[in-house]
């Protein structure tokens, strides 16, 4: 059991060349890529519903709702599900990586420019040896406004 | 003991209703004898139930009531309105008493001044509508339990005095509770209260008029306690009045006065059978009465919930069954499948149906309410109530009664005018409201229809550009419908004389809010002079519906077949154009078409074809035609919300999960037609 005063819990996942973070207690599971039905007049980050055993599921391509390109599924291929609140939430990821223990100390704040991705979206940033972790502002990405205006 | 007292409940709950249906019947055709007949039965079996139960009061007062009906069988008293309020009164009373035995209380209340008034009438003075009740005299004594009497007893061979304490606060006096709250730590400073009545619960509740009668124990003597409750604010009178405890005898073992020798037989058991329950456990009065549970076994809403959900699951694996059977096509298995299916829609139908309720649970109550309203506003009302016997789910039922309440009242206040008005205009001067409820489609619907004066459009809009809620400017443009839906908004009463019937236009929008957060709605419809219908539409909230899968492209979605008319295949050389829009005729109808690929923008993947399917929808009385690739067939599906990241999606009302394990997405019709 990790102390939970001074370590945080991570799954860490890729995203294009980037690791980012989620803390452990968002997440529900982790899904291979399944058969997802289109909701049809959504954003187009928004890839349509799952059947996650028995519930509805909305799922997101993370590339997408950060504006990378593209890229087919493929075997490495995750939906990562994370509940927020009430909502939950598949994210679909390129790969999971990894399930880690941060010290708090190794977060720092987000610095001014980061690539690809919004400040907005980035809790801060940890660097645990050599890897950089993203951690990841799920209010922000889950922000349902960001639906509204499509 | 408590067996029987179940049936007991039960029964004299029957009777009571059977009572108040009944007394109703006779207000309307006083001179029907076998109306009475039936009245006089039951309230003889309410008698000789209770009785048998040692339920004195309740015994006393039915058969005071028994005594008057007696009396109008035998042509010497006749029926008047006056002579029923008394009558109704006392099944009030009744019913207070069988509701106290129901949660496990003892049953016991102040019934004299019905019972005098019974007498009276019995007499052959038919009370006035003047007459006020006796409440000037203070009629409120003591009777005491064989536990109190025992503690009294106790407390006299310790040197106590026991005193009775009629308490009297000022009409006016706000916060009632806090004053009896402050009278008994007055008394419990000088000693010990035993008893109160009411008890102490009501007055806790402020469910009191302006008197109550407490007994206290004390060393202290007479003069010093009325020192110590005087002090007291807002105390209009106080008496203090010393009991000879040893002249006291427990209310219980009193002899109740009945002439009946058929049931003097049956309270003596009644009585040995409470002297064994009084052996058994002597400690703690309220130990003895447990709450009693229904005949029926009650099931709390929570667990039918969870009962339906794990149903949906398996009507999931039910789909998915039947649909690897039929790839499979094993005879055996096929068959065994076929059986399956069929036990478990019939156990979905008993599933769904112990969450319906028959409106009637909430009707009931209504016809009482009604008659007392118009005889308060002095008005003539005859309230017809159809389909009382239609079906909605629990949980509706229980939010529905309050909405209907206030729009009754609303319909009997504002709605109905008074029978002067009405002659004046030609109507006749029984007002008629009717209630009525019927299932369309997936909805139920109830109205609330009266023939009174209807809504008046330039009041309303007068109204509401005077408490600013609409402008000038877009009042003139409004539709009457428009206009009629204003007085859904908060802080809205056009009533010119206010009344405590209908409130102060805090209500009406209430009403609306509550219909709403039901996923209802709720219209009206208004003529001047003729009348107003307010129309609630509310839905059957099944979790199960059935549907229509189509499939455009390669998608699959699922109709509901409550919107569907029929289905059609037409010729693409079929459909016609008018103003830029595609349309068809069906049957001497021109129907719109909407192309369910564009609407939903379906990736088009295959060819058109030659000829369309097309699913003829309705909402209300406008119909469209949604066209799709093909039709895969009709299906009972699980409604399932999209959950709440996606939230209002057009023209998607949920998603459903078919046998495959995919998602299908539920069409929302009433979002396509405009």
């Amino acid at each position: 059991m990790a102390n939970q005063e001074t370590e945080l819990k991570v799954i860490v996942f890729q995203l294009k060349d980037e690791e980012y973070a989620i803390p452990v207690q968002q997440v529900r599971s982790i899904e291979k890529v399944q058969h997802i039905t289109r909701v049809p007049r959504t954003p187009k980050f928004v890839k349509g519903v799952i059947n996650l055993r028995g519930v509805v599921t909305p799922i997101i391509d993370l590339r997408e709702r950060f504006g990378i390109e593209a890229l087919p599924f493929n075997e490495q291929t995750r939906i990562i599900i994370v509940a927020l609140g009430e909502m939950e939430v598949g994210l679909i990821v390129d790969a999971a990586n990894d399930v880690l223990d941060l010290p708090i100390k190794s977060i720092e704040p987000p610095p001014e420019v980061i690539e690809a991705v919004e400040a907005d979206y980035i809790n801060g940033v940890a660097k645990v040896g050599k890897r950089l972790l993203i951690l990841l502002n799920l209010e922000k990405v889950l922000e349902k406004e960001t639906i509204a205006l499509v | 003991m408590s067996q029987y007292l179940e049936i007991f409940i039960d029964e004299s709950k029957e009777h009571l209703q059977t009572i108040n249906e009944q007394l109703l019947e006779l207000e309307k055709s006083p001179d029907d004898l076998s109306i009475v007949n039936e009245i006089f039965r039951s309230a003889h079996t309410l008698k000789g139930m209770s009785a048998t139960m040692g339920f004195e009061d309740l015994a006393n007062l039915t058969h005071q009531m028994e005594n008057v009906l007696d009396g109008i069988r035998n042509h010497k008293i006749t029926v008047t309105p006056e002579l029923l309020d008394v009558v109704f009164r006392a099944v009030d009373d009744l019913e207070a008493m069988v509701n106290s035995i129901a949660s496990g209380g003892d049953g016991k209340r102040d019934v004299r001044e019905v019972v005098q008034q019974l007498k009276q009438i019995e007499q052959g003075d038919v009370p006035t509508r003047k007459t006020e009740p006796p409440s000037t005299t203070p009629t409120l004594t003591q009777t005491y339990g064989e536990f109190e009497y025992n503690v009294l007893q106790h407390s006299k061979e310790q040197g106590f005095h026991t005193y009775e304490i009629h308490v009297k606060l000022r009409a006016d006096c706000l916060l009632k509770a806090a004053r009896v709250f402050m009278v008994f730590d007055a008394l419990n400073q000088v000693g010990e209260v035993i008893k109160a009545n009411p008890p102490v619960e009501l007055l806790e509740e402020e469910k009191f008029d302006q008197e109550f009668v407490v007994t206290v124990v004390s060393k202290q003597s007479a003069e010093q306690l009325y020192a110590q409750v005087s002090k007291v604010s807002e105390v209009e009178e106080v008496t203090v009045t010393a009991i000879d405890v040893d002249k006291l005898r427990p209310s219980e073992l009193t002899p109740p006065q009945l002439e009946v020798s058929q049931t003097e037989a049956a309270v003596t058991a009644a009585k040995e059978e409470q002297k064994e329950e009084k052996a058994e456990g002597q400690k703690e009065e309220k130990e003895q009465h447990k709450a009693v549970a229904n005949k029926t076994i009650r099931v709390n809403i929570e667990r039918l919930d969870i009962l339906m959900n794990l149903f949906e699951e398996l009507v999931i694996d039910r789909g998915r069954l039947e649909q690897i059977s039929r790839e499979l096509n094993h005879p055996e298995l096929h068959e065994t499948v076929e059986r399956m299916s069929r036990i478990s829609s019939d156990l979905q139908n008993i599933i769904l149906n112990m969450r319906m309720v028959p409106v009637e649970t909430v009707f009931n109550r209504f016809p009482r309410m009604v008659r007392q309203l118009a005889r308060d506003l002095g008005k003539k009302i005859n309230l017809e109530i159809i389909g009382a016997e239609t079906e909605l789910d629990r949980t509706v039922i229980d939010e529905i009664g309050d909405p209907l309440v206030h729009l009754l009242r609303n319909a009997i206040d504002h709605g109905i005018e008074t029978p002067e008005v009405r002659r004046a205009k030609g109507k006749p001067e029984e007002g008629t409201v009717k209630l009525k409820a019927y299932h369309s489609g997936n909805h139920v619907f109830i109205e609330i229809e009266d023939d009174g004066a209807g809504i008046n459009r330039e009041k309303v809009l007068q109204k509401a550009i005077n408490k600013g809620i609409i402008s000038k400017q877009n009042a003139a443009n409004l539709t009457d419908k428009q206009v009629y839906e204003l007085i859904f908004a908060s802080g809205f009463s056009t009533a010119d004389k206010i009344s405590d019937i209908s409130g102060r236009g805090v209500g009406l929008d209430v009403v609306k809010s509550t219909i709403e957060s039901l996923g209802g709605s709720v219209t009206i419809d208004s003529h001047e002079g003729v009348g107003s219908i307010f129309s609630i539409q509310l839905p059957l909230t099944l979790s199960i519906i059935s549907v229509m899968l189509v499939e455009i492209q390669y998608e699959k979605y699922a109709i509901p077949l409550s919107s569907i008319i029929e289905t059609a295949i037409i010729k693409k050389e079929d459909i016609l154009h008018a103003h830029h829009q595609k349309v068809i005729d069906f049957r001497g109808k021109v129907v719109p078409l909407l192309f369910l690929k564009d609407v939903f923008e379906v990736p088009v993947v295959k060819e058109e074809e030659d000829f369309f399917s097309v699913v003829i929808v309705r909402k209300g009385e406008k119909m469209a035609g949604l066209v799709v690739d093909s039709f895969i067939g009709q299906q009972e599906v699980v409604l399932k919300s999209l959950g709440n990241y996606l939230t209002s999606v057009f023209a998607i009302s949920g998603a459903t999960i078919l046998g495959d394990g995919q998602v299908a997405l539920i069409i929302d019709c009433n979002a396509l037609i405009k």
